[in-house]
């Protein structure tokens, strides 16, 4: 049987609180069958609302959403069967770990010889084996996550919710869960819909991530697609480091144009979303993707004065004033080649038209 | 390391402990110093008091007092036969000597306490025993009245001999000792107390009840309201609080009685004839009415407080998990509550059981309780040592109360805020 690519569908939605503001204007996303998709986005951009949306905690001003074919709009939250884990994990603190699990399947009639097998089947899924009496007050941080996460799984729904689950969590931990999540949605196959606000948890964990700005979704694709060709200045900045010139479209070919900057000189651009020359526009270009003195042919070779170096262990970055740009930022794998960086110095800057990414002006 | 001694040295070689003390006594001393003006006062306005105001309850030294020689020759008395000479002629001394201090008054009050009947032959006693002859006072006193002939009397002289008694606590319940020393019920018509004791656990527990149904919806919204709804919900649950008790109590009595403010309104939308306007003051019900007003803030404020700290994220997430509203309600919101619950029932219990001023106003005959019973020997009987043992009754079934809330849920699990 084939996976069906519209597993749930946003058609047309908005959603307004106040009947002044549209949170989330005419979305449109469809997420497959046993996808783990992200909605990343700064705070304020609607991906919450979207995500309480689907769970059935607000209602949509406008347009449907669809689950597995049917609308759901006015099926109580209860009776959705979506699973979610909460940015606090909202775990019951009466109940213990074993009655928190229970719940779900206790309210669902299930006999009690069924919820000890699930039970302990969603324990030992999150390695929690033993804990079955704990209260969740006696877990840590990392395991009240991953009893919130097993409780949202043990009944087995067909979409699973995150609102930033591992907000709370420190760095290591927030890491390792991020994998431990990855692997239980790889061996189950469920879909999840994962909300944050952590570029680098949605490029680590999803197969498509859904960029949400001012309501909108920027940017539906997956990791690498994103942060190697993200489609507006928006994206480009959001996701990753960036270097930026502003600029007017002056020579526009094809597949290649050339853009004026306000000091006069000109760059070799990507054009992507721009037509025509006089367009004003944003040039995007990873910081990765320019070199220093090197030998390769490139058609874009500036020199710049370097105006900070960072040294970070296996890397450096360098700050260099470039073209009138001096945030203009590089970042130099620490080799001996690399011995001449100081402050002060002329540098050499190269890269290719390809990288630079005419996009929408900011 | 002083491994040897088990003892830790500081750095000069005195033991830690002591250097521990020494360093501590001047931070305990200044705390000291500084609740000392409240202990003080509150020794000398409270707690003193109190306890002498307890004393009083078995206190019995007054009649002990005042006939010390009778009582010392009744010890030998068995009490079954008329006492000896020596009884009586140590009695005609004793209340000689305080017909000479004018206070044989004050005796026959406290023996008309222990049996009805000795003010008038005590007065008797007084005139006739200026001419009382030296010897035999035995035939002498027999002869002022044949009640001095019964030894019923005797006997009640006898018992008022302990220093301490019991009798004004078995009062409170409606028991005392009979001659034989036995406890006893008194007869059916004149058990008062009993009844205002049911009455006053019966309304308190209702009182408690009303409040706790009223007040949890109330809570809940505060709770999860909007602020600038909540804020205004909040003042009008503060307002009344604020207000004073005697001033609600009063408005109270505005609206209720029968030409009020609620009847005039049942008249009006046709509930009740002009002419038959019901009565719902100075009873129960103006009771249960007035009471459960003034005290629904302290059910509701604890209530508040603690379903403030529950997450809303909590119901979602029973909601989520498949769990139908009053299930979750039921199996995750209402446990969290169980604390605010226990603080409110508790203290609108405790504060009822001991109301008075409401109950004295608008509660008539049929709606006043202990308190009242106790404000009325207070100042109308002055039987002050009654007044005090049924306090400390009240006093005692109150922490009883707390002792067994202790026992169920645990004391711990109370939040007043």
């Amino acid at each position: 049987m084939s996976k069906n690519q519209e597993f749930v569908k946003f058609d047309k939605v908005d959603k307004s609180y106040d009947g002044k503001v549209l949170v989330v204007k005419d979305l449109n996303l469809d997420i497959a069958e046993g996808e783990f998709i992200t909605m990343l986005g700064p705070s304020g951009s609607g991906k919450t609302t979207c995500l309480m949306m689907l769970a059935g905690f607000e209602t949509p001003t406008n347009g449907e959403i669809f689950l597995d074919k049917n609308p759901i709009s006015n099926i109580p939250p209860h009776k959705r069967g979506i699973g979610m884990v909460f940015q606090n994990y909202a775990l019951f603190p009466h109940m213990t770990v074993y009655e928190n699990l229970a719940f779900p399947l206790k309210v669902r009639k299930i006999n009690k010889d069924d919820i000890d097998k699930k039970v302990d089947k969603a324990l030992s899924m999150v390695s929690l084996s033993g804990f079955e009496n704990r209260m969740p007050g006696q877990l840590s941080g990392g395991q009240q996550q991953r009893v919130a996460v097993a409780r949202a799984l043990v009944f087995d729904p067909q979409v699973v919710l995150m609102d930033e689950p591992l907000g709370a969590l420190d760095k290591n931990l927030r890491e390792s869960m991020q994998y431990e999540i990855k692997h239980i949605h790889e061996n189950i196959g469920v879909t999840v819909v994962y909300v944050t606000h952590d570029q680098s948890e949605a490029l680590t964990m999803s197969n498509r991530i859904a960029v949400f700005n001012d309501g909108k979704v920027q940017q539906l694709s997956s990791p690498d697609k994103l942060y190697e060709e993200p489609v507006n200045s928006f994206v480009a900045e959001f996701i990753g480091e960036n270097n930026t010139f502003a600029g007017e479209v002056t020579n526009f070919q094809k597949d290649q144009c050339k853009v004026k900057l306000s000091n006069g000189s000109e760059i070799i651009a990507n054009p992507i979303s721009v037509n025509s020359n006089g367009e004003k526009t944003t040039v995007s270009l990873r910081p990765e993707r320019a070199l220093i003195n090197t030998t390769n042919k490139m058609d874009n070779n500036f020199k710049g004065k370097i105006e900070e170096v960072i040294y970070h262990g296996d890397h450096t970055r360098v700050r260099i004033d470039l073209l009138g740009n001096k945030e203009f930022i590089l970042k130099v794998p620490n080799s001996s080649a690399n011995m001449d960086i100081k402050m002060g110095n002329e540098i050499n800057v190269s890269w290719n038209s390809h990288d630079a990414r005419a996009l929408d002006p900011k | 390391m002083s491994s040897e001694t088990g003892k830790i040295l500081t750095t000069d070689g005195i033991p830690l402990e002591v250097s521990l003390k020494k360093a501590e006594r001047k931070n305990k001393i200044k705390a000291f110093l500084l609740v000392a003006p409240l202990l003080l006062f509150l020794l000398i306005t409270y707690i003193f008091p109190i306890g002498d105001m307890l004393m009083r309850s078995v206190d019995d030294k007054m009649v002990t007092e005042m006939l010390p020689k009778t009582f010392k020759s009744m010890e030998k008395w068995d009490g079954n036969e008329m006492p000896p000479e020596e009884v009586f002629e140590a009695f005609y001394l004793d209340f000689q000597k305080l017909v000479e201090e004018k206070r044989d008054g004050k005796l026959s009050t406290q023996l008309n306490y222990t049996k009805n009947g000795f003010k008038s032959i005590l007065k008797k006693l007084r005139r006739k025993a200026k001419n009382f002859e030296e010897g035999n006072y035995k035939d002498q006193i027999m002869a002022v009245h044949k009640r001095w002939a019964d030894v019923e009397y005797w006997r009640a002289i006898k018992r008022r001999a302990p220093a301490f008694t019991s009798a004004k606590y078995l009062k409170g319940m409606d028991m005392y000792k009979n001659e034989e020393g036995e406890i006893v019920s008194v007869e059916e018509d004149r058990r008062i107390h009993r009844v205002l004791w049911l009455r006053t656990l019966e309304i308190a527990f209702f009182v408690t009840l009303l409040c706790f149904l009223m007040a949890y919806p109330i809570a809940h919204l505060l709770a999860t309201l909007p602020m600038k709804y909540s804020n205004l919900l909040m003042i009008c649950v503060l307002l009344p609080f604020w207000t004073s008790l005697l001033v609600r109590t009063a408005s109270w009595m505005i609206l209720l009685q029968q030409q009020g403010v609620v009847n005039d309104f049942f008249v009006m939308i046709g509930l009740v004839a002009d002419d038959n306007r019901p009565e719902m003051m100075y009873n129960k019900t103006g009771t249960y009415v007035a009471m459960t007003q003034i005290l629904l803030p302290f059910m509701v404020l604890p209530l508040y407080s603690v379903m403030k700290t529950i997450s809303p994220s909590l119901m979602r997430a029973g909601k989520s998990l498949g769990g139908t509203p009053f299930v979750t309600f039921w199996k995750v919101y209402f446990p969290l509550t169980i604390p605010g619950i226990g603080a409110g029932c508790l203290l609108v219990f405790i504060l009822a059981i001991g109301y008075y001023i409401t109950p004295a106003l608008v509660g008539g005959a049929s709606g006043t309780l202990i308190s009242n019973q106790i404000a009325f020997h207070m100042k109308s009987t002055l039987d002050w040592s009654f007044a005090s043992a049924m306090g400390l009754m009240l006093l005692a079934g109150v922490l009883a109360i707390y002792w067994v809330y202790n026992k169920l849920v645990g004391i711990d699990n109370i939040k007043l805020g």
